[in-house]
């Protein structure tokens, strides 16, 4: 009997279709794996799409060697219970010169550590076409991009001269060099992510959960101390507070919010009444206008 | 201040059950697919933003910016441009233009919205193509000062392409013509009248005002004489298409899924119709039935599954199934046809040309296909049919499409999933077409391949052989019928089932209605082709003896035949020589200008690159020629237990 699909399932048809394509049509994919929990939803899709066969595909997380300890040991501890293929790069020259975004702003550091880093892994193991999480709801640009988002053999996007993207029919095409990102919760919001999260019970780093943490205020946002390479400037305090974070990233770089919220239903429940999108946390996105879609044509996620 | 649709939440400790009440409620919503259309500036990308801004889905953050923003690029003054938050692309905004189509998500109480904001301007059909192939309504804008235009007009009839059915006609900008019902009545009128034609289900007319709000969320106090719903109202009540459970299954395989030696799946998502582990299946191009032993899942084995999940099946034999084709209900078959009807979006700078050869890409399908006949383009304004030589930018035309191997598929109007393709340039790879499959053409509609109990294999197995076309190419009086001949006569000695195709023999009957045309040589190879396949398919070894000058069409031969069953050899004859030897006297004739499109004269003939055997025939006895083939046809086991001491000549 046909019974029609509530909205969630048909967002979770969509992406293991996506998924299954990708798998069948490209020879060498990559699924970019960054931790928060659209990576996690990602992540549980992929075991989904292949069950009862693992992903046929290895695991990238780009390491900027700022990410919060939590996140770290979060992906070890997944990929050990999922048995997936985990491969960490960092940009080793950006280490070498001491990139960081405390020394050298969040642009920079951005860029050497995270979309250089990025392209060099790329071009190292040759992938042909690396799975994101970015979801259309998140920031004006992703809201024009297709599902299978070419690029350049310099890994570049052309917005104003984008694939037609027909139907489930998927153009997955490449010259040698050339590749494809491709995001299959584009047509996923946060609410459906956490309502997806909670039906289906999926492990997320424990950042997302409010607990006291030391943190900073620098430049109106919450900075979570994480390690000691963070130097307290002049007439800063270190407060412990209860906080969580709606996005994770490098910890310089994201910003906490205040939150009693402890358990999965506390989250919806503050996302619903929140007056802030889940980017607000983000620094990268606020340098100037349009960063987003910059950085996206450079070859950022 | 609780945003629409959504519960109030008190702090209180029962968060979690109203939380879990929320999501329930959430999942009960259906939801809505639908597209913004019409002409430049009609409003399109702000009555979005309203929208989106009325609904309370736009944050603080996102308000600041864009309050800034507009200052900077609005066209509205002081006030906010709501256009500014969807035209998401720094080009976008700078020129005050949509380029591509955004998606948006917003919901009410009753339901859950995907829109596509697409752009207005001809260059950029495409992308409205695109975000009208996957929605279920249209929202048609209108300037009320403008009235219906060219865009109004060629968005529309895309969309009736594309198959959607309801058409909300959104008369915006009302403000500027004082509310006028006779301005609203009279476009209204003009839509109505050259939108019957187009098949929409419903028509809704809607008067409004996205810069100010007047009938977006709710009825408006400056047209009382307006008493139909307001857009949102509409767009919460409108009826969905609901899964017809009534169509016949289709499963198109994406993936096949074999981890390890125990287990075998075909991975896909139901197009059409559902399936129960038990149900005859049947694989729609071999024709071969099987049954449904299990629909596997992460959470576990399903029962029954049905349109639009995304299963994995097991089936209870070993059968033959790969990407591409398609598990089918078996008293309800797709077409499968190497040549079909269409309707085509062209999408690219350089025209669509008949004759040109594509990369045909249905959901799950690859092939090679040529067009092979524009039988005429649609003009946008007036739907007449204008004979035309090629497809431009933009342009829709139906057309007849041949493809290298058959395709499954059905009719676009009763399965959107399965009638549907893409046109993939060869060269640079890009989506340079879009179509719409009406019906199979002639022969090949009807026909389904019946699968057979004596197979191939057991064919050639009671032979004591492996079947093989063993194709002889190379100039005229090179000598490849004459070595043929002996290598026939020599396996015919060791008991080998064999057949020669010559070239001049065939003429003579099946091909009689060939001439020498580039056209007719092309038609004539595609013919042998296809007779030394059925012969092959009867165990036999099969001997071609034609010219076949060009790379082309050898392809095509050893593309229609499975793998290592094609041997190409090269004769290898100097033209002067053949020239010379001219056991016909044709060379002499061809020379003299009294024979046209003479291969070698005036005629190309494409050298084989990678011949299976490459025969140099200056000084060398046919004999031994012979003797070459007979090896070739050893490495390769076509023939085996044999004793070469005991062939005669």
């Amino acid at each position: 009997m046909t019974k029609n699909l509530t909205h969630l399932q048909r967002l979770e048809a969509e992406a293991i279709h996506i998924f299954r394509e990708v798998a069948a049509t490209f020879s060498n994919p990559v699924m970019l794996y960054s931790i928060g929990k659209d990576s996690s939803v990602m992540l549980h899709l992929a075991m989904k799409a292949f069950y009862p066969a693992k992903p046929p595909f290895p695991f990238l997380h780009v390491d900027s060697t700022w990410k919060f300890k939590e996140m770290i040991a979060f992906r070890d501890s997944e990929a050990q219970r999922l048995g997936f293929d985990l491969l960490v790069h960092s940009n080793q020259e950006g280490i070498e010169q001491g990139i960081g975004p405390f020394t050298h702003g969040s642009n920079t550091h951005t860029h050497i550590m995270k979309t250089v880093a990025l392209r060099q892994a790329l071009d190292k193991y040759g992938f042909d076409a690396a799975f994101g999480g970015a979801r259309r709801d998140e920031e004006k640009s992703r809201a024009k991009e297709r599902i299978f988002s070419f690029r350049n053999a310099q890994h570049s996007w052309d917005p104003k001269n984008q694939r037609p993207e027909m139907w489930k029919i998927y153009n997955t095409r490449v010259a040698k060099g050339e590749s494809i990102r491709v995001f299959p919760i584009s047509n996923w919001t946060e609410l459906d992510i956490w309502q997806y999260i909670m039906q289906e019970e999926i492990p997320i780093v424990p950042l997302y959960f409010a607990a006291r943490r030391p943190v900073v205020e620098r430049d109106g946002m919450l900075i979570m101390r994480d390690d000691e390479r963070m130097q307290l400037l002049p007439g800063e305090v270190l407060q412990q507070k209860m906080v969580r974070f709606r996005t994770l990233g490098c910890y310089p770089l994201t910003g906490a919010v205040e939150s009693g919220a402890a358990t999965l239903p506390e989250i919806v429940s503050e996302m619903l009444v929140s007056r802030t999108s889940e980017r607000q946390g983000r620094m990268i996105d606020k340098d100037e206008a349009g960063s987003m879609e910059k950085k996206k044509r450079e070859g950022y996620f | 201040m609780s945003k629409l649709g959504q519960i109030e939440i008190s702090p209180a400790a029962s968060a979690a059950e109203e939380i879990n009440a929320y999501m329930a409620e959430q999942e009960k919503k259906s939801l809505l697919r639908f597209l913004t259309c019409g002409s430049v500036d009609d409003g399109k990308s702000t009555l979005i933003g309203r929208l989106l801004y009325d609904t309370k889905l736009i944050f603080e953050d996102q308000l600041a910016a864009l309050t800034k923003d507009s200052r900077k690029h609005g066209t509205n003054g002081e006030d906010i441009d709501f256009a500014l938050l969807v035209d998401g692309l720094e080009a976008e905004r700078e020129q005050g233009i949509t380029i591509d189509v955004a998606y948006r998500f917003f919901s009410t109480p009753k339901r859950k919205f995907i829109v596509a904001d697409t752009p207005g301007h001809e260059q950029y059909t495409r992308n409205m193509a695109t975000g009208a192939s996957t929605a279920d309504l249209a929202i048609v804008l209108v300037d009320a000062r403008q009235g219906i235009l060219r865009q109004t007009r060629r968005h529309s009839f895309i969309a009736s392409l594309l198959g959607i059915r309801n058409i909300i006609l959104a008369v915006n900008k009302i403000d500027l013509v004082d509310y006028s019902q006779d301005v609203f009545d009279k476009i209204v009128a003009d839509y109505q009248e050259f939108a019957s034609k187009l098949g929409f289900k419903t028509i809704q007319a809607i008067p409004l005002s996205a810069r100010f709000g007047d009938n977006v969320i709710g009825p408006s106090a400056n047209l009382p004489w307006y008493t139909g719903p307001a857009l949102l109202q509409h767009l919460e009540n409108v009826p969905l298409e609901i899964a017809d459970e009534a169509r016949p299954f289709r499963f198109p395989v994406q993936f096949v899924n074999r981890p390890n030696l125990d287990f075998r799946g075909f991975s896909g998502t139901i197009a059409s119709g559902s399936v129960a582990p038990g149900d005859e299946v049947v694989v729609a191009k071999s024709g071969k039935s099987s049954r449904v032993k299990r629909i596997v899942t992460w959470d576990g084995d399903l029962k029954s599954a049905g349109e639009g999940e995304a299963v994995t099946i097991v089936l209870d034999d070993e059968i033959e199934v790969s990407r591409g084709n398609m598990l089918v209900a078996p008293d309800a078959r797709p077409d499968v046809a190497d040549q079909f009807a269409a309707n085509v979006v062209w999408f690219a700078e350089h025209a669509l040309i008949p004759g040109r050869s594509y990369i045909l890409r249905t959901e799950t399908d690859q092939v090679t296909a040529t067009i092979t006949d524009l039988k005429y383009r649609i003009d946008i304004n007036s739907f007449a049919q204008e004979a035309a030589k090629s497809l431009d930018l933009n342009e829709v035309g139906v057309v007849n499409i041949s493809t290298q191997v058959p395709i499954a598929f059905d009719a676009y109007k009763s399965n959107r999933s399965t009638g549907s393709f893409i046109l993939i340039d060869r060269l640079t790879n890009a989506t340079v077409g879009a179509g719409m499959i009406d019906f199979a053409l002639r022969r090949a509609s009807n026909v389904h391949w019946q699968a057979l109990d004596v197979d191939k294999a057991s064919r050639a197995a009671q032979k004591d052989q492996k079947p093989a076309v063993v194709w002889f190419t190379g100039l005229s009086g090179s000598g490849k019928s004459t070595i043929a001949n002996l290598v026939e006569k020599r396996l015919s000695s060791l008991g080998k089932h064999t057949y020669i195709l010559d070239g001049d023999n065939v003429r003579h009957g099946l091909n009689r209605d060939l001439g020498f045309t580039e056209e007719d040589r092309v038609e004539n190879i595609r013919r042998v082709g296809e007779v030394a396949k059925l012969m092959a398919d009867a165990g036999l070894i099969v001997l071609v003896s034609f010219i076949s000058p060009f790379a082309s069409e050898r392809r095509m031969v050893r593309e229609l035949l499975a793998e290592g069953e094609f041997l190409e050899i090269f004769v290898d004859t100097p033209f002067e020589e053949c020239a010379k030897r001219d056991p016909k006297g044709l060379y002499a004739k061809a020379l003299r200008g009294e024979i046209k499109n003479f291969t070698g004269v005036d005629s190309p003939y494409e050298a084989p690159d990678n011949p299976e055997l490459h025969l140099k025939t200056v000084g060398r006895t046919t004999e031994e020629l012979a003797s070459e083939v007979e090896k070739l046809l050893v490495e390769h086991g076509i023939i085996f237990n044999y004793d070469q001491s005991s062939w005669s000549i």
